[in-house]
């Protein structure tokens, strides 16, 4: 038998020497008995779409802002009508998430506000768009601009003339609070089109599931999808640089990525078309963004020159690597006006054409905050982390760099006061012998919880899952859920074979093994046969399902059955075997299965 | 006795010979011949029958079918001429009991019998033995190996068809053989179970005529059929492609479980494969002989189409869709002799006839985007998502 339900948070064995792990996460996000009853009440799933890893406590932050702000979205911009937030906690350094549905009584009166907010961004997407690459790009230079060096051993004279009044001390306070407002700025942004985005998308993945029942999510995508998207430049970057690479004969010098010298006029030339491209396009990270370890083309160019060389190659081989924009743009058309002209009806392709006209207004921002978020800001973000662990280090507060994604982020408000203050009385600071070996200590649980596994999800799961951010965003449905469960596995009397015509119902078994058995089919009963002949056709009015051993959704049988609407599941391979005159079986002819009743 | 069973009025029910090919100039075709290459469906779609008549669609619409003839329904109707026959025939007719389908499967085969004992008429026979010869000359083959296939006049349409009811022979050699076995389809409409089709039905044993299709053979080494749509939730976006070894007939008479198929006609890509445990296969021997074999052990379970050719079959039957107007249930095989590309070959295309029939119904509910997007994020989602998983 599976299980019905997953571990409670509150049971769940952590691995072994990870004591006093949850101190590296704010309060806010641990399980605990403030909120038991509600807590064990809720069914959590495993974020490993974007939190796989096991979090160290800055990385944290970024985890619950983006969740945060995405759920303030749902539940006070929008008022999604039947969507609040998205809860989340850490346990054992891995995030787990709770979609908070709307009171089914509530969700009727969000709708008029859903259709006001919402329809204004839909309305106004584009202008709007270009109004928020505008904030974005302003976001990232306010961060870059953040000074976070050393404090000096005195101050500028021109503190003293401009009579500021105010010293580098204070502002480097107020640059870590301006960073930490400007972070969740960053995620308020990522958040104020997506979902909204995702919603118009989903609308249309709808319908066409409904138009084509089997339609590949890829399909509706491809329909979607931009042809020029700004997450594609990096690599496109790439290709141009690998053709100037060669055109400056420097071909070769990228042979061994990780030692790579350019020199003279043409190094020159080309470091210099780097650098234009680097800005922003290679603030492009390895990984997903989400850590502090992933590497960034920028810091670490030994990436992105491994697959510039893999260009150099293919292009000194002839080959043509540049993408085939207009082959690209007239198989999108293709595919776009298949699906249409296989439609049932005018006003289904005008609907198609409203959808798909809305998906492709709000897509561009669906593709492409990854780009302006998870990676460039991101890379700024993470870059000036460095800057601000590397000076806490370089004055002994930490042991190094790195040190500070050990931390909380309001223990590195404390650590910044002990700086600060003592070095405004010039007295010795606290942090290496206070931090110090609790760093340690974290440094050593991380190790262990990243060395784990936890389990997909807590509690218990809802009978269906309906939350429309759910299955959207993390493709979390009922099915996905019942298979963690391993309840997918071989049930006892089932026979499993071909869906070959729809439809189930129950009925008394009746095996025909030789043609001249068929006059001794009743009404009403379900043949079960090793095949069936095209000279049966005579019974096939009288029998409520079919079930054959062998052939296939295009057999005789299975044409027959779809003729006169008999459910009929074909190719069971030992039906016969199973199946006795007379048991009682369900035939479920969509599903593709026997069950033996009695 | 079956009283409301039929039997034929040989005054009020046969028709009589029509000539269509007066007003044609050029035409090597005679009133007993039409020629695929040169079918014209005002002229000819009624005495050529339902699969004659498609062939010679496709092949006016470019669907690569094997070149052949039609042996017309006026040949067919010449064949009751005989006011003994037709005698012999009720008389049989007559005895039937139609909940005995042992005993009617003996008078089947004894009308049968009446039929295929009386000689075709000369000028028919001749008719048959020169266009036999022009299919010889035209592929440049001596005894050119056809395919001899019933094609009758009401089958083949949405509201009447029935699988396997009519018959076909392989690898006839020979105008002998051709004209023999032109005897044989036009007995298949006394097999027993179209006997008892009708009489379920209601419909007069001269409600149906019957032509017959004369064609080149091909050499599978693959066949089978394929759906213009998916047969389980009548998705149009997918085709749905049963495949054995050999000829089609172990795929058409479900004798093998055959691979199973979806491909995906807009992005043309395979969606699905099971492959199944194919026992047996249809294949010629070196002297060109029909015969079931066994299948050996490594070809069993191996998939008998490549996605390649998948892809292909996909298409020409997407084409065939779009030539018809409506979802299609088409006959193929891979040809052993042709190139890869050129080597799918269609046999038959017709109607499909379950999902057809049923209402077309829009899925949009009308109304406008912002109310769409509201009831597609309140209503579960997942009601609409299941359905895919086919």
């Amino acid at each position: 038998m599976a299980d019905s339900r997953f571990p409670s948070p509150f049971e769940l064995e952590g691995p072994e020497g990870v004591e006093g792990w949850e101190e590296l996460y704010p309060y806010s996000v641990s399980f605990g008995e403030a909120r038991r009853d509600y807590e064990e009440n809720r069914f959590w799933f495993w974020d490993s779409m974007h939190w796989g890893k096991a979090l160290t406590p800055w990385d944290s932050t970024f985890m619950e802002m983006a969740l945060a702000s995405l759920s303030q979205m749902n539940s006070r911009h929008y008022l999604i009508p039947p969507a609040d937030g998205v809860d989340f906690r850490v346990l054992y350094g891995y995030a787990f998430l709770s979609p908070v549905g709307v009171d089914p009584s509530k969700i009727e009166g969000r709708v008029p506000h859903f259709m006001e907010r919402a329809g204004h961004y839909f309305g106004n997407w584009d202008s709007l768009y270009e109004n928020w690459l505008v904030k974005v790009k302003g976001t990232i230079d306010e961060i870059q601009a953040l000074d976070f060096s050393p404090l000096p051993e005195m101050e500028d004279l021109e503190v003293i003339t401009s009579g500021s009044g105010m010293g580098t001390g204070h502002k480097l306070q107020s640059e870590y609070n301006k960073f930490k407002d400007l972070i969740l700025q960053t995620w308020n942004y990522h958040f104020e089109f997506l979902n909204l985005g995702y919603a118009a998308y989903l609308d249309f993945f709808g319908f066409c599931k409904e138009a084509f029942p089997s339609i590949p999510d890829l399909g509706i995508a491809k329909m979607v999808a931009g042809v020029e998207v700004d997450l594609f430049r990096p690599n496109e970057e790439l290709k141009l640089l690998a053709q100037k690479a060669i055109d400056l004969g420097l071909a070769d010098a990228f042979a061994d990525p990780a030692n790579v010298s350019l020199t003279g006029d043409a190094g020159a030339e080309f470091q210099t078309a780097w650098d234009v491209a680097s800005d922003p396009w290679f603030n492009f990270t390895s990984g997903n963004g989400f850590y502090h370890f992933d590497k960034i083309w920028k810091e670490h160019p030994e990436i992105p020159y491994a697959f510039l060389n893999d260009y150099i190659v293919k292009i000194q081989a002839g080959q043509d690597i540049s993408r085939p924009i207009e082959a690209i743009t007239a198989e999108r058309d293709r595919i776009v006006s298949e699906y249409r002209d296989l439609l049932g009806t005018d006003e289904d392709r005008e609907a198609f054409d409203g959808k798909l006209g809305l998906a492709r207004v709000v897509f561009p921002y669906v593709e492409n905050h990854n780009f302006y978020i998870e990676h460039w800001t991101m890379s700024v973000v993470w870059r000036k982390l460095r800057e601000l662990g590397a000076t806490l280090a370089k004055d002994g507060l930490l042991g190094s760099e790195d040190d500070l994604f050990y931390l909380r982020r309001d223990e590195v408000g404390e650590v910044l006061w002990d700086y600060y203050s003592n070095w405004a009385v010039n007295s010795p600071t606290a942090s290496a012998a206070i931090m110090g070996p609790k760093i340690a200590r974290r440094r050593e649980i991380h190790q262990k919880l990243s060395e784990w596994s936890p389990p997909k999800a807590l509690g218990e799961p809802p009978e269906v899952i309906t939350e429309p951010f759910t299955i959207m965003l993390w493709g979390i449905t009922s099915d996905s859920v019942s298979n963690w469960l391993g309840s997918d596995s071989d049930e006892e009397g089932v026979i499993k074979g071909m869906a070959a015509s729809p439809g189930a119902v129950e009925g008394i078994a009746r095996l025909v093994f030789d043609p001249e058995d068929v006059n001794d089919l009743l009404d009403g009963e379900i043949l079960v046969a090793p095949i069936t002949a095209p000279s049966w056709a005579p019974v096939f009015p009288k029998i409520q399902a079919c079930v054959t051993d062998i052939g296939g959704i295009m057999s005789h049988a299975a044409i027959v059955c779809r003729e006169y609407g008999v459910p009929a599941v074909t190719g069971t391979g030992f039906g016969t075997n199973k199946i006795k005159t007379g048991d009682r079986i369900r035939v479920d002819g969509s599903a593709g299965t026997v069950t033996i009743i009695s | 006795m079956c009283e409301a069973c039929p039997v034929i009025d040989w005054e009020k029910e046969l028709p009589t010979v029509r000539s269509f090919t007066a007003s044609r100039v050029d035409s090597e075709m005679t009133d007993h011949i039409v020629w695929f290459d040169r079918y014209d469906r005002d002229l000819h779609k009624e005495f050529v029958g339902g699969k004659n008549s498609s062939l010679g669609e496709m092949m006016m619409a470019e669907l690569p079918v094997p070149p052949g003839f039609a042996i017309t329904t006026n040949a067919y109707t010449q064949l009751w001429n005989n006011r003994e026959l037709v005698e012999g025939v009720n008389e049989l007719l007559r005895g039937i009991d139609h909940d005995d389908y042992v005993a009617n499967m003996k008078t089947s085969e004894a009308i049968r019998a009446l039929i295929e004992a009386e000689p075709v008429p000369d000028d028919v026979a001749t008719d048959i033995r020169e266009a036999y010869e022009a299919l010889c000359a035209h592929c440049g083959v001596e005894d050119l190996p056809v395919a001899v296939r019933s094609s009758a006049t009401a089958e083949d349409l949405p509201d009447a068809s029935f699988a396997g009811q009519q018959d076909t022979y392989l690898w006839i050699k020979s105008a002998d053989q051709v004209i023999d076995h032109v005897r044989r389809c036009w007995s298949s409409i006394f097999t027993d179970r179209a006997i008892a089709y009708r009489h379920g039905m209601g419909y007069l044993h001269t409600s149906i005529a019957m032509s017959v299709g004369v064609q080149k053979m091909i050499d599978p080494i693959a066949a089978g059929v394929a759906f213009t749509l998916n047969p389980t939730n009548g998705d149009r976006s997918q085709v749905a492609i049963d495949a054995a070894w050999g000829l089609g007939e172990s795929v058409v008479s479900g004798e093998v479980t055959p691979d199973n198929f979806l491909v995906d006609k807009v992005l043309r890509e395979v969606v699905k494969r099971e492959i199944s445990d194919k026992h047996i296969e249809y294949a010629l021997t070196p002297d060109g002989v029909v015969e079931k074999l066994e299948v050996d052990e490594e070809r069993r379970m191996a998939a008998s189409v490549t996605d390649e050719d998948l892809v292909g079959i996909a298409i020409l039957a997407r084409r065939a869709e779009k030539h018809y107007g409506c979802p299609q249930d088409v006959e193929w095989a891979l040809d052993r002799h042709l190139p890869v590309g050129e080597n799918v070959v269609m046999l038959q295309s017709r109607p499909e006839t379950v999902w057809s029939q049923k209402e077309v119904k829009s899925v949009s509910k009308g109304g406008d985007v912002m109310s769409s997007i509201v009831s597609t994020l309140v209503s579960p989602l997942h009601n609409k998502t299941q359905q895919g998983d086919q």
